[in-house]
């Protein structure tokens, strides 16, 4: 397997709890991984390791190894504006800036010195088309952002994280808040844009799980309890926790 | 009657009773301002005269002569329109320090809890603080020493004021921010300062209308002069210690004009909210609610 992220011995304490136990973790490159587990199991835990958001939160410890691609993002030499470049996130409900909608995704253009305008206009075409938001929203770019539909939110929010040109898109439940046909929606972008991108969500609709992902991996009480192709997993569990969980008995 | 039907009347008559509190309460609150503004309006309207707003006074002005209060108009809006930016020019960046550099941090609960205190003291003991230093330093009452005391004033008002709005950012809107990989300061300017805008200046709003309204802070500092203020190092006069001077006064006619100055204060409060609220609503067109 081509591993684009590789985790060792990953611990993530929250002030005296710990979150994470002693996680070993391959995740492939191009394909779509799907995190699942019951609530509290620690899913969106490690997605946010990934990215090095519990930087952001006072009072919790990570100990361990991530590796994306063979630089180590919790290296002290590492700068962590440029490992959230690299790897994007689209958070369970759309958070805007309190900005136009172009200005949603040109902010993150803006930010890595892209200055040329009419590049950025560009830019930002190219990334609402392949958000596939581009037909709604071009003759109203100017609007503030929250003039749109929540559906269309998630998707300006996909835009702005594909704009900066990540490798990697994390998803925390990116279709939870939304209605079927906007999740619909979210889901055939993820799945178009897995040829370019590498792409780990947080899912606890075990069908969403079965729809998208190449492979699986499945958690428990801050434990990494089976991971492997979805095929394999989702079919033929090995572990019994996991065969519980699947067959709702968890 | 049934457990059901019992119910409800309970919960529709609970329902109406705090509905008249509230409205109670409303109503004496709304009262309690028509009366500030009739009396102002009534006692100071019939000594207004464009004399008032465009002289300063004459000899014998205390006693009923010419003149009017231009020097307690312009002095009190330096004093709080220059105590009103010093103070912004500190507030801002305490307020982002507070919610994006350290936040939930010892640091800025003490900061929090200080700025809490000092909020409670009274304007008389900033003011006579400020003396005390003056003394020490052998100056006189000045509008910069009296602009210098309003700005320690407003601080805390200003600071408070802006760390509630951008406390109440959510953490996913700033997280938007930086997992496109934005450092603090663009996180800061992108997020907190756009969505706290009309916070921003309302909490400038509020800190101003302490300033231009508070007499003791500029009692000892500022002074009082009959001449229109011209140097940061001379004294200045305010429209609060106008009202303050004259209501004291044996004679009708300088009462009256006491309340014609109460009533040019509130006349420029009123105008200042107005102009910034209406700025506010144009420049929150983008908050996200």
């Amino acid at each position: 397997m081509d591993s684009h992220i590789s985790i060792k011995d990953l611990n993530v304490y929250y002030g005296a709890n710990q979150a994470l136990k002693s996680v070993d973790l391959e995740i492939p490159r191009n394909q779509i991984t799907a995190i699942i587990g019951p609530s509290g199991c620690g899913k969106s835990t490690l997605l946010k390791t990934l990215n090095r958001f519990h930087d952001l939160v006072d009072n919790t410890r990570v100990e361990g190894e991530v590796k994306f691609d063979d630089i180590d993002i919790y290296a002290p030499d590492v700068d962590v504006t440029e490992v959230r470049t690299k790897i994007g996130l689209i958070a369970q409900r759309p958070y805007l800036l309190p900005m136009s909608i172009f200005d949603n995704v040109a902010f993150g253009l803006r930010i890595h010195d892209m200055t040329n305008r009419r590049e950025v206009k560009g830019h930002v075409e190219k990334y609402l088309k392949l958000a596939g938001l581009w037909d709604e929203v071009k003759d109203r770019l100017t609007q503030p952002a929250t003039s749109l539909s929540i559906g269309q939110q998630q998707r300006l929010c996909l835009a702005r994280g594909l704009a900066v040109e990540p490798e990697v898109l994390l998803g925390d439940e990116p279709t939870s808040a939304l209605d079927p046909i906007s999740a619909k929606n979210i889901e055939g972008s993820l799945k178009e844009l897995k040829s370019q991108y590498t792409i780990v969500i947080v899912t606890h609709v075990l069908r969403q799980a079965r729809r998208l992902a190449d492979y699986v991996v499945f958690m428990y009480l801050g434990e990494l309890v089976e991971a492997g192709p979805a095929s394999k997993v989702l079919s033929s569990p090995k572990d019994p926790r996991t065969k519980a969980y699947l067959s709702g008995e968890m | 009657m049934s457990m059901q039907k019992r119910w409800w009347r309970r919960a529709h008559l609970e329902e109406s009773l705090f509905g008249v509190l509230m409205r109670l309460s409303a109503v004496v609150l709304v009262l309690a301002l028509a009366g500030i503004l009739g009396s102002v309006l009534v006692r100071g309207l019939p000594a207004m005269s464009w004399d008032m707003i465009t002289k300063a006074p004459e000899g014998g002005f205390y006693l009923g002569g010419g003149g009017g209060l231009l020097n307690a108009i312009l002095g009190s809006l330096y004093l709080a329109g220059g105590g009103t930016v010093l103070a912004f020019l500190v507030s801002l960046p305490i307020a982002l320090g507070l919610n994006v550099y350290a936040p939930s941090s010892r640091w800025a609960t003490f900061t929090r809890l200080t700025l809490d205190v000092l909020w409670g003291v009274p304007s008389l003991v900033y003011g006579a603080f400020g003396f005390l230093i003056m003394i020490s330093m052998g100056m006189r009452a000045s509008l910069g020493a009296g602009i210098l005391v309003v700005s320690l004033l407003q601080i805390p008002i200003m600071v408070r004021g802006m760390d509630e709005v951008m406390r109440l950012i959510p953490s996913g809107q700033k997280e938007a921010a930086f997992g496109l990989g934005a450092t603090k300061l663009e996180m800061a300017r992108a997020v907190v300062l756009r969505q706290s805008l009309p916070g921003i200046f309302t909490a400038v709003l509020l800190a101003f209308g302490r300033g231009i309204g508070d007499a003791a802070s500029v009692l000892f500092t500022a002074g009082f002069t009959d001449r229109i203020p011209t140097s940061l190092a001379g004294p200045a006069a305010s429209l609060p210690l106008a009202v303050f001077f004259q209501l004291s006064s044996p004679f009708p006619e300088v009462r009256a004009r006491g309340y014609a100055a109460a009533l040019i204060l509130t006349v420029l409060i009123l105008i200042v909210s107005g102009l910034s609220r209406a700025l506010a609503r144009r420049l929150s067109r983008n908050v996200v609610n």
